[in-house]
């Protein structure tokens, strides 16, 4: 992996959810923490995709946050280009975050219901100073605006004219006007239609091949991952239990829980697949099983996984996080028998 | 025999450009133990057939034609009160959100009982028994100790099981699911997918799945009705529609889903938008996007014609064999 532009190391992030001291005090009760990001290291080559998957609230959208600076992390190191983010803010410096932009799940909430949208996309470049000059950048915004797909005349009109896909490409000309390098995307399709998010998947492949772009791609759609992905991180309650290229992934996952979200992804090739098997429920992060968090569920759990916290292991450009793997106890399990 | 049966159904609304239909010329049937999906882009028309089965479109929308069926019985001109008995009792609903189906103030044993007593006129304990009983087949662990708590002390997807139990515990012979898992997990709506099938399969309850995601019609449903700018444009049996889809939507639809393992350079995509109801053009409303119209597509509006089991809205698949 040559030229990484972003290498995250030992990142953490704890939120407090105690009551304020006063009522611990009266009404009993001690300190309660989310550990929704609990030490994650990946590096992402320029020019290339990681993808973030895995179950609802298992940290992804808070390890976007972090890279964005939108909040701070309690622990670790984001280096961007050899810049130290940890620590800095939203926007902070702005030299180096203007190469840093982040493209939303809900592309109507992310943007501004009163203003025109050449005034949406042009405020990066306003705030940024790419583009101090009026007339520039207006003249800036209509390229953008064509480069997505729209026509420069959609610059005057307001969001609520445009469909979902429509706002999306709206969001990813706010999101590329400051010619940033780096896109976190979180969530971009799922919001979408399936005809539609072909047409997104398409323009922001179409722009990493243009303008080289490094994307983090969260989605908890796993044939959407698989298609515009390099790499694939696979986290579980605030960890990275995998890390692999993508079609490793796919083709020779490690983790029982890799091969669990493998296995009950609907899909349209498997009509009728027997599904009875229970797949069990996300555990409560507050307070997550001991040893491997992922034991409760794992068909491969011995005492030393719920005693022991297994390491994240490197094989090769591999990662994985699992006492069976190390000790080579899974069996080369088949990917889904045909149905 | 037949369990619903739907014939032309158009609902109009009156709006600021004339009266618009949100859907036109809707026919469709389901049989009992049945799993029918129905699938298309946001605004298709998916939601409004399904309200309109249930009596539960919102004024000023009505249905300006057709008529709707359940076990022979005409429901569609039935007074709001005849079709309040109905609702629940013969025809019950699923919809995505979870906690907007369930009364947070009502311990889910409380809200069980009270549906299962007002339908089936059970005393109170074997009202209760059911319920935990119900609780125990969508499984929920431990029911006896879980019916008197709240819904907010179930995980989503448990709520979600309640909810489907609520709809289910009156024994409604037809259930409508509204994107019963989008908000889910895909690990927890398998679950639910496996859930609903195992139903249909014990109970003999039909059920009408809408959902946008084709990886859940494939795993659920026997059939499945296509919609696109209100109208039904393909129906029939789901390996058939998925692995060999006939209307251009249907292809280009399929096409452009990403699959695990290929990885095209580009996802095939069908250009530009469906209309909005009061800018369908005359003719096929797929035309100005359909790769391979023809004059006439432009000019007629081309009928859904077939049978149950497949049937297609077109003018290039007039030939579909009986
Ligand atoms: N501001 C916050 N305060 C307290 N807890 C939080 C906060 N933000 C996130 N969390 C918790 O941190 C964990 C990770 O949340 P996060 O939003 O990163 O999940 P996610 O993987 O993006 O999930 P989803 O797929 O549902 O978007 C969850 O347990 C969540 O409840
Ligand atoms: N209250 C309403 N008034 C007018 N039109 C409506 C109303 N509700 C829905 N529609 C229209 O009816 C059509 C079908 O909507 P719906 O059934 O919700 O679609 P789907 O469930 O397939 O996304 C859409 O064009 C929508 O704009
Ligand atoms: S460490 Fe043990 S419990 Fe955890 S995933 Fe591996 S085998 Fe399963
Ligand atoms: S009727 Fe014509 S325009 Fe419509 S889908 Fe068929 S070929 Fe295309
Ligand atoms: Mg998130
Ligand atoms: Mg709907």
């Amino acid at each position: 992996m040559s030229d990484p532009i972003l290498t995250v190391t030992g990142l953490k992030k704890t939120f407090d959810l105690s009551q304020p001291f006063l009522t611990r005090l009266t009404q009993g009760g001690g300190r309660k923490y989310v550990h929704a990001v609990d030490g994650v290291d990946f590096t992402i080559p320029r020019g290339t995709t990681l993808s973030l998957v895995g179950e609802s609230g298992c940290g992804k959208s808070t390890v976007a946050k972090l890279l964005m600076g939108l909040t701070q992390p309690s622990a670790g190191s984001i280096r961007f280009d050899g810049h130290e983010l940890a620590g800095t803010r939203a926007g902070q410096p702005p030299a180096v975050r203007r190469r840093m932009q982040m493209i939303f799940q809900d592309p109507y909430a992310s943007l501004n219901p009163r203003w025109r949208v050449a005034r949406i996309i042009g405020e990066p470049m306003k705030s940024f100073g790419t583009h101090p000059d009026p007339v520039a950048r207006r003249k800036e915004v209509d390229r953008l605006l064509e480069f997505v797909g729209l026509s420069a005349a959609d610059g005057e009109k307001f969001p609520h004219e445009f469909s979902g896909g429509q706002r999306q490409r709206i969001s990813i000309a706010r999101a590329i006007s400051t010619k940033p390098e780096f896109l976190v995307c979180d969530e971009p399709t799922s919001a979408l239609d399936v005809s539609v998010q072909a047409q997104i998947l398409n323009l922001m492949r179409e722009l990493q091949r243009e303008l080289g772009l490094t994307y983090l791609f969260i989605s908890h759609d796993l044939a959407v991952v698989n298609y515009i992905s390099d790499q694939i991180g696979v986290m579980y309650l605030g960890l990275l239990v995998e890390l692999a290229p993508a079609d490793r992934i796919f083709a020779a996952p490690q983790h029982p829980y890799t091969r669990l979200l493998l296995d009950t992804v609907p899909d349209i090739t498997m009509a009728h697949r027997d599904m009875d098997r229970p797949a069990g429920e996300v555990p409560n992060p507050i307070t997550p099983p001991t040893g491997c968090h992922f034991h409760p569920r794992c068909p491969l759990a011995n005492d030393r996984c719920r005693s022991e916290a297994p390491a994240f292991r490197t094989r090769g450009d591999s990662h994985v996080r699992c006492h069976a793997v190390e000790e080579g106890r899974t069996d080369p399990m088949p990917l889904r028998k045909a149905g | 025999m037949t369990l619903l049966t739907v014939e032309n159904l158009t609902v109009a609304f009156p709006g600021r450009h004339g009266t618009v239909n949100a859907i036109e010329d809707v026919s469709l049937s389901i049989s009992p133990g049945e799993i029918l999906g129905m699938v298309g882009e946001s605004g298709a028309g998916k939601s409004m057939t399904g309200a309109a089965i249930i009596g539960l479109i919102e004024p000023p929308g009505r249905i300006a034609a057709g008529e709707i069926r359940l076990e022979g019985q005409r429901i569609d001109t039935l007074r709001p009160d005849e079709m309040c008995r109905i609702r629940g009792r013969r025809i019950g609903a699923i919809f995505q959100d979870p906690l907007t189906s369930l009364n947070p103030v009502l311990t889910v044993g409380e809200q069980l009982i009270e549906t299962i007593q007002t339908h089936l006129k059970l005393p109170k304990d074997e009202a209760r028994a059911r319920a935990i009983d119900w609780l125990r087949r969508v499984g929920i662990p431990a029911p006896e100790a879980r019916i008197d708590t709240y819904p907010h002390q179930y995980s989503g997807g448990m709520r979600q099981r309640v909810v489907i139990a609520l709809a289910l515990c009156a024994e409604p012979r037809l259930v409508i699911a509204d994107e019963p898992t989008t908000a889910l997990d895909v690990s927890v709506q398998a679950q639910i997918i496996a859930l609903l099938r195992k139903l249909a399969r014990e109970t003999g309850v039909a059920v009408i799945l809408v959902t946008h995601d084709m990886g859940v019609i494939a795993e659920t449903a026997d059939r499945v009705a296509v919609m696109y700018a209100g109208r039904i444009v393909e129906v029939g049996s789901v390996a058939e529609v998925l692995t060999a889809p006939r209307h251009p939507y249907t292809r280009g639809l399929m096409a452009s889903i990403p699959r695990i393992g290929a990885r095209p350079d580009v996802l095939p995509q069908i250009e530009g938008a469906m209309p909005r109801p009061h800018a369908r053009p005359a003719g096929c409303a797929f035309a100005p996007r359909c790769p391979v119209r023809i004059d006439i597509c432009s000019q007629t509006r081309p009928d859904l014609t077939g049978h149950a089991t497949r049937s297609v809205a077109c003018h290039l698949s007039k030939e579909v064999p009986a």
